[in-house]
């Protein structure tokens, strides 16, 4: 598989839309992104001194061009290997930042005319062959120029996914496994308490005259169900975490109680980061605008927003950001969970009604009861719910005195972290023209990962950002960097930057992140490295479609909707999460596996986070191992009800299309169990129709 | 003929049933049984299908009432009606006049922060209002560490701890934290403002039993809200207030007969006040009283002590005795984040149960390297906390003593120095604490147009919390000393700063208040 993206990543190096391959075009990708940093930084500079000696240098090194260029790769790629053994303890700063030549004014299309025509072809030197693989460890190279796919909903109503069920025998034996889990866990708290010195106990006894640290039965679930799969979470990682990612090797002589690390990480196929946009990366333009940041602006402005912590960066993001969402104004935090947290007290108080999603992320929850409001909650992304809970909130009005509510507010999220499944945005916007109410999107998986220009639900679906009063969205997960913003109309930005706590008294977010942004936003945007943000966008959504096909169509029980970048792949039994962890780890393939109480308690699953730094190989890589997997572990239960199901005869479509509304003919629903090679073969071409 | 067929598909459908019923085992058993009781005694048959029909109704009932007693039902055509009425107020309220004035006055930096920082106007002005104490923000060897991370691991973990966010660099500073003060486990957080409003929901549950200072700060505030326990409040520093409240927790759960956990909740350094905790007193009387201690070492860790270790090793305490240290690696330290330092066992119960950790992205990778960075200077040349405290002596003789408006309440070793109103001033010209704050914006705007930047304290956030009902936070001045100014800028500064109250004081009424429209 390597070898065959390594011969394609040379083969297309030519091409100009495939901006992250063949290294002269990693080149200037690199080099431009230098250049743009300048654009990048706020004008306000322009005033201040300028370094000559640089724009100089720019000049001078634009007539020698190679020469500065051949003296400076071996250095770079010292000072590159010698951090990765991070042993070197001076790493210049023009070592890393490759290219000193002139790029900083070549534009993206234009032939780079510098070049001296002398070299024909060079192999490339054995350094160069460890930076590009560092590279494609980080971002994959594209195998094939047509594995995109425009993410973009095509207008008929949102159906919620249908829910595959599994044979009685696998329910069955799954309440089974959990409750000797609970008898014996039960059983050995009884005794343990009792008669056990050992210090698990301590924290359950009263001791010393002290109260319990913890109540057993708040810590029952963490210490007795938790603690037997415990190496399966909190895996310690390192270096970056982009299309692979590093898994420092532990294990546990004490039963998980604490780990030992052998020494040494095993490079895992990283299905479980956040990674959507493939941002996270150590090189590139993001990162060299990052290192740039880093040595204007220092670490940290030290402040609050509403004391000093304001600065031109701050600002120059935040209108960046509102741009982005097609809102008029916006504000940053320097952490995701404050953003909701802190917001929801800024918004509605006492008097107020908030209706959210049962299936809402902690932190509205957390936000929604620190705002002292009223919350009630409807059925996960059912309309008819909403509308019966928003008609009996308003004709009832508040409970006891039946004074109508000050504001209702509905929160829901624009894509569901645990399900994959995207809220039904046109639903509910007609339900908002009816009852008046307002509308608050947690953006924080969608924004970057959904609509044809990564611009989340709203973009996704066609719909006019205005519509939608708050747009909340994380920076941590498609940006590669941290932290959340707020956009909105610009009278409800501004109240909220003199009412919000997280901006008076919180800190502010620091150069290094708030630049990993910007850089980040201008990409997607095609501001800077044109043509990449799309490539992005559209490898995302392709890998998505891809993948989902591919597990429905080995016999996997997956839930969400066709396009959401996030794959729940259900296991059931207790015992399978572990398994299906470890079975995947020794395939080198990290994934996130979940079990009560994230989710109810039968349907314990896996979940594959898509990136577009993975490419086609990649998927094909991970199907294959959940094909082993799937049969080692009995994961192949689907019925066909919720698609993958063998494709129809050729004129079968069009005997439906000519046939509807009378009856067509009728769809043969059997399980699909289709082999690995023909789910690969029939895989691509499949994924960018509509799926089935 | 209708008839007919209907007859024969009725018994055809009847007989049906009767062979599935016998099928089902038990069958024969049950109907022997109702047709013997039945004969015997036709009424107990009779109740018993009124018992089993309840039995059904009530298995199919929801286990809790679905409307409230006061519950109108309404008719369709009614609920659309009020619906068309129903007018929601506007989302968020218009800005407040002070609100419009400060934003309009909030001052923008234009590049790097530090002891002097360029605005957006041009001008360039001496920064007294960032946490930036031992100007850590323009050191190049960490700056350089930084970078290097930056290339090592890019910027963004990506994911919450729990799901491969935990890195080695974040092993590496909860272990250096740990060693730093001393106990046995630390754990950090991404954001440093919400720590200790996760730390105490995670401990602090329903009937449990709080004892906090009255003067505590936001974060403290929104974590007891949501702990959702029993809270009692003390006076302000005063241990004997702290004692009697106590005593009389104990003696009540003691009446009860019931153990609840017992927490004390305070500051090392009070970020609404200044001042510092009386640490010692504080540990003697948790033993006695069997308590557990919360401090919130946000303002005091990399401040005080010979260090920067925080409140235990200004006053000789053992850190271990404090339950929980949460501290911010956010100012001083010039990283972000903060952490919860104690045992193993109170650190491990957050791994899985903390809110704002548990659910949130990590930290940066170069945020945990910036502040195992900044924590190694600290420890190695403690000569860089001097060279601040120094600073802070020349600041308050500019201002404390001298200075006939305003005093100090900061502790002498706090570089963020609070100035508030003498209570003279305030009771012979009737402030309140809304024409204090308006004084005071004029004299921070007043100070920045003679070129030194000063902030107020923002207590706003505060009103509405829990337990602000009965206490005063005082409108002041905020100051925040670094070591980045040599003595002289600082006494020029302070000068500036006393120049500027004096003005604004000694002006006349009638031009306070036009000045204001405007």
């Amino acid at each position: 598989m390597y070898a065959r993206s390594a011969g394609l990543s040379v083969k297309s190096s030519g091409g100009n839309n495939s901006t992250l391959q063949g290294p002269s075009a990693k080149q200037r990708t690199q080099a431009q992104g230098k250049g743009n940093i300048r654009k990048l930084m706020p004008h306000t500079e322009k005033t201040g001194e300028r370094r000559p000696s640089q724009s100089r240098g720019n000049r001078l090194s634009q007539l020698f061009s190679s020469s500065p260029k051949a003296n400076q790769q071996p250095s770079a790629q010292q000072a590159l290997m010698a951090m990765q053994n991070g042993s070197s303890p001076s790493i210049t700063a023009s070592g890393l930042a490759l290219p000193t030549i002139s790029l900083s004014t070549a534009t993206a299309g234009e032939p780079n005319q510098d070049e001296p025509p002398t070299t024909l072809f060079q192999p490339p030197s054995s350094t160069e062959i460890s930076r590009q693989k560092r590279f494609d460890a980080q971002f994959g190279p594209l195998v094939d120029p047509t594995d995109r796919y425009v993410s973009k909903h095509h207008g008929e109503p949102l159906e919620a996914p249908i829910i595959d069920e599994p044979p009685y025998y696998y329910v069955l034996t799954t309440y089974i496994s959990y409750l000797l889990l609970l008898a014996l866990g039960h059983i050995r708290d009884f005794f343990g308490k009792r008669f056990s010195k050992k210090q698990t106990y301590k924290t359950l006894r009263v001791a010393n005259g002290y109260a319990p640290l913890n109540d057993d039965f708040d810590s029952f679930y963490t210490r007795r169900l938790k603690m037997r799969i415990d190496d399966c979470f909190a895996r310690t990682s390192t270096g970056v975490p982009g299309r692979y990612i590093n898994v420092l090797n532990r294990v546990s002589d004490d039963f998980n109680e604490t780990y030992r690390y052998t020494g040494g990480a095993t490079e895992t196929l990283n299905m479980s980061s956040y990674n959507y946009l493939g941002f996270a990366q150590s090189e590139g333009p993001c990162a060299n605008a990052v290192e740039e940041c880093v040595k204007r602006y220092g670490l940290s402005f030290c402040s609050p927003r509403a004391d000093s912590g304001t600065s031109d960066l701050v600002c120059e993001v935040e209108k960046e950001i509102a741009s982005f969402v097609g809102k008029p104004a916006a504000m940053v935090f320097s952490m995701g969970f404050v953003t909701n947290a802190s917001s929801f007290p800024a918004l509605v108080s006492k008097g107020c009604l908030i209706i959210s999603d049962e299936l809402n992320h902690a932190s509205i929850r957390l936000g929604a009861r620190l705002s002292g409001a009223v919350i009630r909650s409807f059925k996960h992304n059912d309309m008819l719910d909403l509308e019966k809970k928003l008609r009996e909130a308003i004709a009832q009005g508040q409970p006891r005195t039946h004074r109508p509510w000050k504001k209702i507010l509905v929160a829901v999220e624009g894509l569901y972290s645990m399900e994959g499944t995207m809220c039904d945005l046109p639903g509910i916007l007609n339900l908002k023209d009816i009852y008046k109410f307002a509308l608050y999107v947690d953006e924080a998986h969608s924004i970057g990962a959904l609509g044809p220009k990564g611009r989340g639900v709203c973009d996704y679906f066609g719909i006019d950002p205005s519509r939608v009063d708050i747009l909340m969205g994380t920076l941590t997960k498609s940006f590669g960097a941290n932290g959340g913003y707020i956009a909105a109309e610009k009278h409800i930005i501004e109240k909220l930057k003199s009412t919000n706590s997280a901006t008076m008294l919180g800190e502010s977010p620091t150069p290094a992140v708030l630049m990993q942004i910007l850089a980040s936003l201008k990409i997607i945007s095609g501001e800077l490295v044109p043509g990449q943000g799309e490539e992005r966008l559209q490898r995302i959504a392709f890998n998505s479609r891809y993948l989902r096909l591919g597990l429905k169509r080995l016999g996997l029980i997956v839930y969400g909707h066709d396009d959401s970048p996030i794959i729940p792949v259900t296991l059931y039994n207790p015992a399978k999460i572990s398994a299906f962890s470890h079975e995947m780890l020794k395939r080198r393939i990290s994934v996130v596996v979940v079990g009560y109480p994230a989710t109810p308690l039968i349907s314990s699953r896996a979940r594959f986070c898509v990136s577009a730094a993975h490419n086609k190989d990649d998927m094909d890589r991970l199907l294959a191992a959940c094909d082993e997997v799937g049969d080692i572990l009995q994961l192949k239960f689907s019925t066909g009800i919720a698609g993958g199901l063998k494709p129809l005869p050729e004129d079968a479509l069009e005997k439906e299309k000519i046939g509807q509304g009378a009856k067509g003919p009728k769809l043969v629903i059997e399980p699909p169990r289709w082999s690995l090679e023909e789910v690969i073969a029939r895989g691509s071409e499949d994924a960018k129709m509509r799926l089935r | 003929m209708d008839l007919h067929e209907a007859q024969v598909y009725l018994q055809t459908s009847l007989h049906e049933i009767s062979h599935a019923f016998q099928k089902v085992p038990g069958s024969a058993v049950l109907v022997r049984y109702i047709q013997s009781s039945y004969q015997n005694d036709p009424v107990r048959s009779a109740i018993e299908l009124v018992l089993v029909i309840f039995f059904v109704r009530y298995l199919l009932s929801p286990s809790y009432p679905t409307h409230d007693p006061n519950y109108v039902k309404l008719r369709d055509d009614e609920i659309d009606e009020l619906v068309r009425d129903w007018e929601p107020e506007p989302l968020v309220a218009p800005q407040t006049q002070l609100e419009e004035a400060e934003a309009e006055r909030q001052p923008i930096i234009v590049g790097p922060t530090g002891p002097k920082v360029k605005l957006s106007n041009g001008k360039t002005v001496v920064n007294l209002a960032s946490y930036n104490f031992y100007n850590f923000n323009a050191s190049e060897s960490i700056k350089e560490k930084a970078i290097q991370t930056l290339r090592t691991y890019g910027v963004g973990p990506c994911g919450p701890p729990q799901f491969y966010g935990n890195q080695d660099v974040h092993m590496q500073t909860e272990h250096d934290i740990a060693m730093f003060l001393g106990t046995q486990s630390c754990i950090i957080y991404s954001h440093a403002f919400s720590t200790i409003s996760s730390v105490i929901p995670t401990f602090c549950k329903r009937g449990d039993v709080i004892v906090a200072d009255k003067m505590v700060n936001y974060s403290i505030r929104k974590g007891l809200e949501a702990s959702r326990s029993n809270i009692r409040w003390y006076e302000h520093n005063d241990m004997e207030d702290l004692e009697q409240v106590m005593k009389k927790v104990a003696q009540e759960q003691a009446k009860k007969k019931i153990l609840t956990r017992r927490f004390i909740v305070t500051e090392g350094l009070f970020e609404m006040v200044g001042d510092c905790s009386n640490l010692p007193k504080l540990v003697e009387l948790k033993e006695k009283y069997k308590f557990r201690i919360a401090l919130d070492e946000t303002w005091s860790f990399g401040v005080l002590g010979r260090n920067g270790r925080g409140l235990t090793e200004a006053q000789n305490v053992d850190a271990e005795a404090v339950d929980m240290i949460i501290g911010s690696m956010a100012g001083p330290l010039c990283a972000a984040g903060g952490f919860c330092a104690g045992s193993k066992d109170v650190v491990r119960h957050q791994r899985i149960n903390a809110a704002s950790y548990t659910y949130s992205a990590a930290l940066p990778a170069m945020a945990a390297v910036t502040a195992s960075e900044t924590l190694n200077v600290l420890q190695c040349n403690p000569d860089i906390l001097q060279a601040c405290r120094d600073n802070i002596q020349a600041m308050k003789a500019q201002l404390d003593p001298r200075s006939e408006w305003v005093r100090c309440t900061s502790d002498p070793e706090n570089p963020i120095m609070l100035l508030v109103f003498k209570p003279e001033v305030v009771s012979a010209r009737r402030l309140s604490n809304e024409d204090q704050e308006r004084l005071l914006l004029e004299i921070t705007d007043e100070a920045l147009a003679n070129g030194v930047l000063i902030t107020r304290l923002k207590s706003f956030p505060l009103i509405g919390s829990i337990g602000t009902n009965d206490i005063d936070i005082k409108p002041a001045l905020k100051v925040c000393i670094t070591s980045g100014l040599s003595k002289k800028e600082i006494e020029k500064a302070g000068m500036t700063i006393r120049h500027a109250i004096t003005k604004i004081m000694t002006r006349k009424p009638n031009k306070q208040s036009s000045t204001l429209a405007a």
